[in-house]
Formats: structure tokens, sequence, C-alpha cells
């Protein structure tokens, strides 16, 4: 394994919350993001996933600097940038760029594609505005949009275009390390194919790495090398795709690809089902021990109480695996076909 | 990774000339959504012909010492008001005489380009004289001046400061944003016409000091207590705007470039609720014209012989009486006030309809 680029551990970001005491401030904590760690290699692709409310967009903002985190550690090429200020974080922006969900409204609708393209070469001081305005053209190529239309409005492109503009802006600054936050979930499903194919593209062709947030399995698995399923602030497991895909090895991961429809009805009907009871705990008071405890199909095949009292921790299966679980269940699982494709 | 670290040479497009293509994209000029509203505003004929009206009249104003006008205050003293003369009657005479208050140099000037144009040629009494035998026209003219400047006061500093104030409170947001709204608070509370009244008779009070040694007179505080009034509602709708836009995706992309706050206000934030703010804005000045009317009405704005339109309608009102009607003393000024302010609003209902952004590419 050569060293990663992007190193994530023991990521906390805990947001003030409950009731307000007289000073103003918070009783309690929301603990939106409660302790993920990974790592990112130049030119690979993780994909991260689980259903709305589990922190996947904390993760994201807190990793640019959008959010300051709580505690853990953020290293980007052994450089540690969680707990810099802004003003120190700024020549990392260059090399960590984030694309954002929506097209519509990540774009300044008073601005130009010039000046939206050339604000980055602006801001860190890299470019004269002639030269600006060439970048951003040769951006506009490399995006696959028409160079010529630098003086256009955001408003006079569509909504797969407008991606691509986004896109466009985050490479700007030549980053290695792409976020993109639910990139496509806005997008027709024909325009989510195409930018897509686009980032894996770009992918390849300026080995850049992505941290890529979705909660489209099907997206998530053509594009990532592997994949970390987060619920509630944890990740639960973390796999390469194939093996990820095809054998999960935590409930929650089984449950959640149970649930991904597939396009054969014949199929659809036979396969097993896994639906969950109850609803996903408040992070503002989670369980004590497991967080997918209470909803957990299987919680009695572990003796005792002990999903109750403890709280698994992510491991590697094997010294050597990487693959990695946080269950304390028995991993002797068959594949689930009914999960592929 | 590093030698490609610099701008230009990775975004390769392959031998395709930029500078060819730069030039073939001037071709393919988007509509900005100001271009967008504009068209639109155009489209609005109400407020087109608002805002023609508006120019016209403003454009009047300025250029009121080159009109052949009479001078507003040169005195004819006579028994009573004389009635109005239709042009078709008698258009114009001679006897013009260059009596005004101290003008500034640029008026001076002007004044002096109307003299080596009209000679001594005057309008006739189109809308009448009062009872000191001074022209209404003129009066209505040269009074639309200071409502003007009062207009420009609290526009200029509703811009200047109630937008870079509210923008900057509503972006910090939590405390600072607090303190600020609650400064605007405590500002809001105090009786404004207390304010003017006391500052004016202080003023007053000390007038010759004040004037030799500051440079204060009574007209600059009257246009700085508009403007330090008006600006604070101005600073309340732009916080309430930011605030909204504060969270949005292009500004936290921004945020991610690296923008400093400065450039996040003034590049993005700022653009994106001048829209608002402009309406906001032909929505103010009306009212800041009532209020200087009503405060020269009451004797505490603009003193003689200067003119504006409120010490019109105290001079008009004084002379109605059962015996006798001057109704041109009254007609005209409240005709040329009334006016302007629907126009105005009028206007500021088209501009509200124009940059609505849900009315985009609508006509």
């Amino acid at each position: 394994m050569s060293a990663a680029l992007l190193e994530v551990t023991n990521l906390k970001k805990h947001f003030p919350a409950g009731e307000t005491t007289v000073l103003g401030g918070r009783k309690g904590r929301l603990r939106a993001v409660d302790g993920v760690s990974f790592s990112l290699e130049a030119g690979q692709c993780l994909g991260l996933v689980g259903e709305s409310g589990c922190g996947k967009s904390t993760v994201a903002r807190t990793l640019v600097g959008l959010q300051r985190a709580t505690s853990g550690s953020i290293k980007l090429d052994g450089q540690e940038l969680a707990g810099l200020s802004q003003r120190h974080w700024l020549p990392y922006r260059r090399r960590i760029q984030m694309i954002f969900q929506d097209p519509y409204a990540s774009l300044d609708p008073r601005q130009t594609v010039a000046s939206i393209l050339g604000e980055p070469a602006k801001i860190h001081g890299l470019a004269k505005p002639r030269e600006r305005k060439l970048l951003a053209m040769r951006l506009l190529e490399v995006v696959g949009l028409n160079p010529r239309h630098i003086n256009r409005y955001p408003h006079e492109f569509s909504g797969g275009q407008r991606q691509r503009i986004g896109i466009a802006r985050a490479l700007a600054l030549e980053p290695q390390v792409l976020i993109c936050d639910e990139p496509v979930s806005a997008l027709d499903v024909s325009i989510q194919a195409q930018i897509i194919n686009l980032l894996d593209e770009l992918k390849e062709r300026f080995s850049l790495a992505y941290l890529f947030i979705a909660h489209d399995l099907a997206v998530v698995r053509h594009i990532s090398d592997s994949v970390a399923v987060m619920y509630l602030g944890k990740v639960v497991e973390q796999a390469p795709r194939d093996e990820l895909f095809e054998a999960p090895l935590h409930p929650y991961t089984r449950a959640l690809l149970s649930a991904v429809p597939l396009p054969d009805p014949e199929q659809e009907r036979a396969r097993e089902r896994i639906v969950l009871s109850g609803d996903v705990p408040s992070p503002l008071s989670p369980p004590p021990g497991c967080a997918f405890e209470p909803r957990c199909p299987r919680r009695a095949e572990v003796p005792g109480d002990r999903c109750k009292r403890e709280s698994p921790q992510l491991e590697a299966l094997a010294p050597s695996s990487s693959r990695r679980r946080a269950c304390f269940l028995e991993n002797s699982w068959g594949k689930i076909q009914d999960c592929q494709k | 990774m590093g030698a490609s670290r610099q701008a230009g040479n990775r975004w390769d497009l392959g031998g395709r000339d930029l500078e060819q293509l730069a030039a073939e994209a001037a071709e393919f000029r988007g509509e900005s959504l100001w271009q967008d509203a504009w068209r639109r505003l155009k489209a609005n004929r109400t407020a087109w012909w608002s805002l023609v009206f508006l120019a016209l009249f403003g454009g009047l104003a300025i250029l009121a010492p080159l009109l052949p006008v009479p001078s507003p205050v040169h005195l004819d003293l006579q028994l009573e008001p004389q009635p109005p003369v239709p042009p078709w009657e008698q258009l114009g005479t001679g006897g013009f005489e260059p009596d005004y208050w101290e003008l500034g140099a640029v008026d001076q000037a002007l004044v002096e380009v109307r003299m080596a144009v009209f000679d001594d040629w005057q309008t006739g009494a189109w809308l009448g004289t009062d009872g000191k035998g001074r022209d209404i026209l003129s009066r209505i003219i040269w009074g639309s001046r200071t409502s003007i400047l009062v207009a420009l006061a609290a526009a200029f500093c509703s811009l200047a400061i109630g937008v870079t104030y509210g923008a900057v409170a509503g972006y910090l947001g939590g405390r600072i944003d607090n303190l600020m709204m609650r400064v605007v608070d405590i500002l809001y509370s105090i009786p404004f016409i207390f304010l003017v009244i006391f500052l004016i008779t202080v003023v007053n009070e000390y007038r010759s000091e004040l004037e030799d040694s500051y440079g204060i007179d009574r007209e600059m505080v009257f246009y700085v207590v508009i403007g330090a009034v008006y600006w604070l509602t101005m600073a309340r709708v732009v916080r309430g705007q930011v605030l909204s836009l504060r969270n949005s995706e292009f500004i936290e992309a921004a945020r991610v470039l690296g923008a400093s706050t400065a450039r996040i206000v003034f590049t993005h934030l700022v653009p994106n609720v001048l829209s608002i703010v402009i309406v906001y804005l032909t929505l103010t000045i009306p009212a800041v014209m009532l209020f200087e009317a009503f405060l020269s009405f009451l004797g505490l704005g603009i003193e003689p012989p200067k003119v504006s339109w409120g010490l019109l309608a105290v001079d008009g009102s004084e002379m109605v009486n059962p015996v006798r009607l001057y109704w041109w003393l009254v007609v005209f000024p409240a005709l040329a006030m009334g006016t302007t302010l629907l126009a105005l609003n009028l206007l500021g209902d088209g501009l509200r309809d124009a940059l609505d952004p849900k009315m985009r590419g609508k006509d």
C-alpha cells in the first residue's frame, strides 16, 4: 500500500444543539460525525454511502474547511489540516477542492462563466486577467463544453452543463483531491451517466483522488474503487468495491444493498429483502453501544448484551485485509446474489 | 504532480489557438440578469414612461440655472399674486435679473452661460406668481433640486452604509450579527422628529460659530440627519436577504476556493441582493421627499431664500383664504410633487416585476 494522499483519522464533528442555556450556549451535542477514519490514495475513488442525515455531507464540509473539526486529524500528504485557521488553510485549498450537489445553486447567477472559472486563480493570485480568460476557456474544453461560451451566464446552461462548469471550477486550481458531495443526485439519469463518465475520465487524466459521496448505490458501484458505509456518524464497513457489493459483512450494509431495486421484475420479486424496523436514532443521544443495535435484525446472534453495552470498532478482518467492519457478528456469511447488479 | 503545478501547461488544448477562440467567444455574449431585467422594464410601458418622466424632470432640475426662467427669488412687489398667463398669450418678457442666493461655482457658470445665450429674455408667468411676485414655475424647478438632493443623500447613505452594514452583519452571523442589529434597533427607537428638532435648534443657537469654524450649516445637518436615519431599514432588508443567501452553495464554493470575507460580501452577496436594494430605494425616495417637504413645511428644513416643495406648500397654504382663492399657488407645486412621487412608485413597481427572478425570460 502506497502512502495515502489524504488520511482522515477519528474525525469528529459535533454541533451544539438542544436547549439553550442562559448564556446562549446549547446544552446538547449533535454528533453529526463521530469518529470517521479512512484514507485515500492518488488516483483512487472512495465512495461514501449512507442514508440521509448520517453525516456524509458533514464529513465533506469538514474536509474542505467549511466547518472546523471538533477533533480528529485530516492529513493531506502528511500535513495536518484540522485546526488550521482559514488563513493557514488557504494554500491547501489549491490541493483539495469540492464539487457541489445542486448545479442550480452552486454558480453565482450574476457572474459570467469566465469570471466564475477565473475566480480561483484570482483569489490565489495565479494569473493575470487575460490569462484567466484563457484558463477559463481551457477548463471549459476539459469538461467538454464549448470554450466560446465563456461570456455566458449560468442561467443560459442546462443542469448538466452547469454541473460541468462546477467541475471545471473545482479543477481550476489543479487539485489532487476532489470531494464530490452528491454531484449527480440533482441531475436526470441520462445526464448522471455523462457526468459520472466525465469524472471517471478526469480521474485518469489528472490522477485525481475522489471522495465520492452519494446515496445512489449504483452510481457508487460504477465509479468507486472502494466503498465506505456510514451509519449515524460512523463508518460501519469499508471494503473494496466488488467485495462490498458481493459479500457485505455488516448487517446495515446488507439491509442497504437489499433496498436497491433490481431492473428485472422477476428477480425483484424473488429476492430477499431486509426491511429495517424503527427509525435512525437521534444523533443527539446515540445508543450507548452499537449505533445500529436498536434496528439490527441479527443482534440476537451476539451473545449477551454486548451490542447494547459496547461500541464495535472499525477493524480489519485480517491483519493484511483491506476489508474493515464494525460489528461483533461472526463473519461467516455467504455471498448474497440478489444484491449483484 | 510538481511539474504540472504551474498555471497553463496542464490544460493544454493541443495547439488550438486560444486567442482566436477568445475572439470568437465575443460573439457568444450571454444576457446577464441585469440586461434581462432592463429589457423587461422597457416592455413595461407604465414603468418606462415613469422613468422617462423622472429623467426629464431630473434633467430640468440639474440644468435649472441654464433655463430661461425668471430667478426664483427675484422680487417684484405687488399687491396680490398674479394668475397664470399661458405661454400662447405671453411667451416671454425681457428684464431677467440674475439675483440668486449664493450659488456654487458650477451653478454660477451655468447662469453665465444662460446670460450669454438668452440675454435678459425670460419666460412669462406661465404658472403665475406668488404674493411677492416670484415666478412659480421657476420656484418649482428650483425647488425640485432640494428634493433631488435629499433623495440623493438618503440613497447614498442607504447604499453605502445600509447595504454594507446589512451584508456584513448577515454574512458574519452569530454574535456579531446580533450586536450589529441591536445597534440598528437602538437607532430605530430614537424618535426621529425630536432628533431633528433638537439638532436644528442646537444648530440655530450656535449658528455663526458652527458655520465659521466647522463649515456646518443648517442644511447640512438636515441632510446628515436624513441620511443617518434612512440607512437603517436598508440594513435590515439587506441583512435578511443575505441571511438567506449565505448558506447557498455558490457562497460555500467561494469559501472553499479561499475567498476572503470582503470578496464574498462585495462580489457575490451584494450583486445578488442589489435588485431588492434598487426596488427598495425607489420606494424609499418618495418617502424621503415627502419627509423633506414635511420638515420644510414645519420650518425645520430648507430656509428662505432657498426654495423647496415644502416651502412652496407653506407659501401656498398661507395664501388660501375664503375671500380670494389663489389656486395656482397650491395646485402647481402639489401637482409637481404628486406626479413625481407617483412616477417613483410606479417605477418601483415596474422594477420589482422586472427584477423578479421568477419572471425571468418572460416578457
